[in-house]
C-alpha cells in the first residue's frame, strides 16, 4: 500500500513505514508561540524547571494577536515574551511585523518534509509547503522549547480532489467553505486532510494557504499539498535545506473523500455562528452589511489585497472597511504597486500588520446586532468580541464587492 | 480514579470562544479571574451555579476552535472534576491532559443524562453509572493516564525528568 503525504512526511522522519493510529515520537523542526499562547508556554516551561531551550533557530515568538497591545495587561505579557526572547536567546518578531502563520513561511522556518509546531491552532496552513504542521497547546508547547520532540498520533487521511477551473468569480475560500460545508466541523477530527486534483496544481502559494488554513475548521489534524514548482518558487532564497518535491503515492489509502468540480462552484459564505452553516453568496444577496474586514492568515496575503484593490480603485466603499496586511513584507508589496493607496482612498482603514479584529482583541470590535462580512476563518458566537454580532466568512472578492455596495453581494465575474 | 459528581449539560460543537472569550485570555494569566468567566459564551451564570466536583456532559466536538489551553484551565480551575462528551477536538484533549484534567468520550452517555443527574466516573475501569445504567468507555491511553496521575505534564516532568514518551 503506498503512503499518503501525512505518512510520507512521518515515514522520511522515522526511517520507516508508520501506521495510523501508532503513537510517534518525532523532532521538531520549528515551533512557535505566540502572545496568545506563549504567556502560558513560558509559566509552564519555568514551572518544568527547563533551564534551556533545545535550538535556539528553532523556537519563535511572535507577537500578532493583540499587536500592538490595547491595554496594560496585554502589555504585560508581551514583556514577558521579549525578557524570555532575551534570556534564551530565541528570536522574537515584534508588533508590525505580521501573523505568525505569514511570518514562518516568509522567513524561511518552513520546508517540504519539516514537523512544524505552533500553539495556535491555524498551524495546519504550513502543510501547504508540504510540511507536517499541527497546531498544540502551551504546555505540549513548553514540552517542545524543553525537549525538542513530540509525541504525535499518526492520522489517518482524507482526500479532497478539486478538478477543473473555478469561475472568474470563485476563489480558493469559496472551495474551502464549501468543503468545510460538506465535511462538517468535525468531520476530520484527528485526520490529515490532503488537496489534490488540477484546480490545487493551479493554485498560487496564497491561495493553497487559504484551503490548508481552513483544515483545522473541519477538525483536522493538518491540510497538506504535495510541493512543486510553485513551493519551490515561493521557498526559495528563504529556505536553508534543499527544497523537496514531496507526494503522495498515487495508491495510498483514505478513509474518506471528497470530490469537487471547480467549474460548479459558487461564492460561498459560512453563516453565523458555525463554520460548517455554509451557503451560496446569492441566497443572502441584498442583505445590509455594518462592517466588513479583510485580512487574517486565510485572506490577508498580497493576492487578496490585490483582489479587492482591483474592485475597489476609483470607487468608494458604503460601510466601514478595515483591512489589515498579514505581515509587513505583504504591506511592502502593496505599497510598491500602490494597493495600499487605492484602498485608502476607496475609503478603506488599512492597520497594522497583525491578526487584528480576528479574535476579538482590538482594532475592529463589531456592536451588538452588527452583520459583519469578514474573510477570516471563524465566526463562532464572540469570535470577534461580541456575541451579539453576526459574522459571515467569505472570499476577498465578495468581501469586496459588498464593501462596495454596502450589502451581501455576488462578485462579477472577472477573468 | 472514581470520581462522582452532578451533571451540567451541553449541546454540540462547545467552541473554546464559548469556554473563554479570547478577550479575557490576552490580559491575564490570572485563573481565578479567569475561571469567573468559564462557559460564559454559552451559559453566562455557569461560574456562579456550579460548585466544586460537578461534571460536564456536552456532545459533540467540545473544545474546537483555538489551541487556547485556557479552557481547559478555567474548567479544571472551575471545579469541574470531568468533562464527558460525545467527541473532543484534538488540541483541546491533548492540552487537557497535559493540565490534567480528564475527559472521557461516550456517544451514548450525553443523549441519556440532563442536568442535575448525578453520576460516577470510573477512569481505570472505563466505566460511567448513571441512573441505574452502565456505560463503558474506550479506556485512556496509559501514557496518557500517567500524565494525569502526576497532575499534568509540568509536575509529571518535575517529577521524573523527562517526558513518558522519551523513555
Ligand atoms: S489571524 Fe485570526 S485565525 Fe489567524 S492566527 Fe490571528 S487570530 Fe488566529
Amino acid at each position: 500500500m503506498g503512503m499518503t503525504l501525512a505518512e510520507k512526511i512521518i515515514y522520511m522522519k522515522l526511517g520507516r513505514e508508520p501506521s495510523p493510529g501508532e503513537i510517534v515520537v518525532l523532532p521538531i523542526d520549528a515551533a512557535m508561540a505566540h502572545d496568545g499562547t506563549a504567556p502560558l508556554m513560558i509559566k509552564s516551561f519555568n514551572e518544568m524547571g527547563a533551564s534551556r531551550v533545545w535550538d535556539m533557530e528553532k523556537a519563535i515568538f511572535v507577537i500578532d494577536h493583540i499587536s500592538p497591545s490595547s491595554n496594560e495587561g496585554t502589555s504585560a505579557l508581551h514583556k514577558m515574551m521579549r525578557e524570555f526572547a532575551r534570556k534564551h536567546g530565541i528570536k522574537l518578531y515584534d508588533v508590525g511585523e505580521g501573523i505568525c502563520h505569514q511570518i514562518l513561511p516568509e522567513k524561511g522556518y518552513v520546508f517540504p518534509g519539516g514537523v512544524v509546531v505552533g500553539a495556535d491552532s491555524h498551524t495546519c496552513t504550513h502543510g501547504a509547503f508540504a510540511a507536517f504542521s499541527t497546531g498544540i497547546g502551551s504546555t505540549d508547547m513548553a514540552a517542545v522549547f524543553a525537549s525538542g520532540k513530540l509525541w504525535f498520533k499518526v492520522p489517518e487521511s482524507i482526500r479532497i480532489n478539486i478538478t477543473g477551473s473555478f469561475k472568474g468569480n470563485v476563489t480558493s475560500k469559496d472551495a474551502i467553505l464549501h468543503a468545510i460545508g460538506e465535511i462538517k466541523a468535525d468531520g476530520a477530527t484527528y485526520k490529515s486532510v490532503e488537496f489534490m486534483g488540477e484546480a490545487v496544481k493551479n493554485m498560487s502559494m496564497d491561495s493553497r494557504m487559504v484551503m490548508t488554513n481552513m483544515a483545522i475548521e473541519m477538525g483536522g489534524k493538518t491540510g497538506l499539498i504535495a510541493s512543486d514548482s510553485t513551493t519551490r518558487a515561493f521557498l526559495e532564497g528563504r529556505i536553508k535545506v534543499p527544497f523537496r518535491e514531496i507526494a503522495a503515492d498515487n495508491n495510498a489509502y483514505y478513509v474518506d473523500e471528497l470530490e469537487i468540480e471547480a467549474g460548479k462552484l459558487e461564492p460561498m459564505l459560512s453563516c453565523p455562528h458555525q463554520v460548517d452553516n455554509v451557503r451560496a453568496v446569492s441566497e443572502l444577496e441584498g442583505k445590509p452589511v455594518d462592517q466588513v474586514f479583510i485580512g487574517s492568515c486565510t485572506n490577508g496575503r498580497l493576492e487578496d489585497l490585490r483582489m479587492v484593490a482591483k474592485v475597489l480603485k476609483g470607487k468608494s466603499v458604503k460601510v466601514r472597511t478595515i483591512v489589515m496586511p498579514a505581515s509587513k513584507e505583504v504591506l511592502l508589496s502593496a505599497l510598491r504597486e500602490e494597493i495600499i493607496e487605492d484602498l485608502v482612498r476607496a475609503g478603506c482603514a488599512v492597520g497594522v500588520p497583525g491578526c487584528g479584529p480576528c479574535v476579538g482583541g482590538h482594532h475592529g470590535v463589531p456592536s451588538p446586532g452588527d452583520v459583519v462580512i469578514s474573510t477570516t476563518n471563524r465566526n463562532f458566537k464572540g469570535r470577534m468580541g461580541c456575541a451579539e454580532a453576526e459574522i459571515y466568512l467569505a472570499s476577498p472578492l465578495t468581501a469586496a464587492y459588498s464593501a462596495l455596495n454596502g450589502k451581501f453581494t455576488v462578485p462579477e465575474e472577472v477573468s | 480514579m472514581k470520581i462522582v459528581g452532578r451533571v451540567w449539560k451541553f449541546g454540540d460543537d462547545i467552541s473554546t470562544d464559548l469556554i473563554i472569550p479570547g478577550k479575557y485570555k490576552f490580559k491575564t494569566i490570572d485563573f481565578d479571574e479567569l475561571a469567573r468567566h468559564v462557559m460564559e459564551g454559552a451559559d453566562p451564570s455557569f461560574a456562579s451555579k456550579i460548585s466544586k466536583g460537578d461534571i460536564i456532559v456536552a456532545g459533540k466536538n467540545f473544545g474546537c476552535g483555538s489551541s487556547r489551553e485556557q479552557a481547559p484551565i478555567v474548567i479544571k480551575h472551575a471545579g469541574i472534576s470531568v468533562v464527558v462528551a460525545k467527541s473532543f477536538a484534538r488540541i483541546f484533549y491533548r492540552n487537557a491532559f497535559n493540565i490534567g484534567l480528564p475527559l472521557v468520550e461516550s456517544k451514548d452517555l450525553p443523549d441519556f443524562v440532563n442536568s442535575g443527574d448525578v453520576i460516577e466516573v470510573a477512569l481505570s475501569e472505563g466505566k460511567i453509572y448513571a441512573k441505574g445504567r452502565t456505560f463503558d468507555f474506550k479506556p485512556i491511553p496509559d501514557f496518557l493516564m500517567r500524565i494525569l496521575e502526576d497532575g499534568g505534564l509540568v509536575e509529571h516532568f518535575k517529577k521524573r525528568g523527562r517526558f513518558v514518551w522519551e523513555e
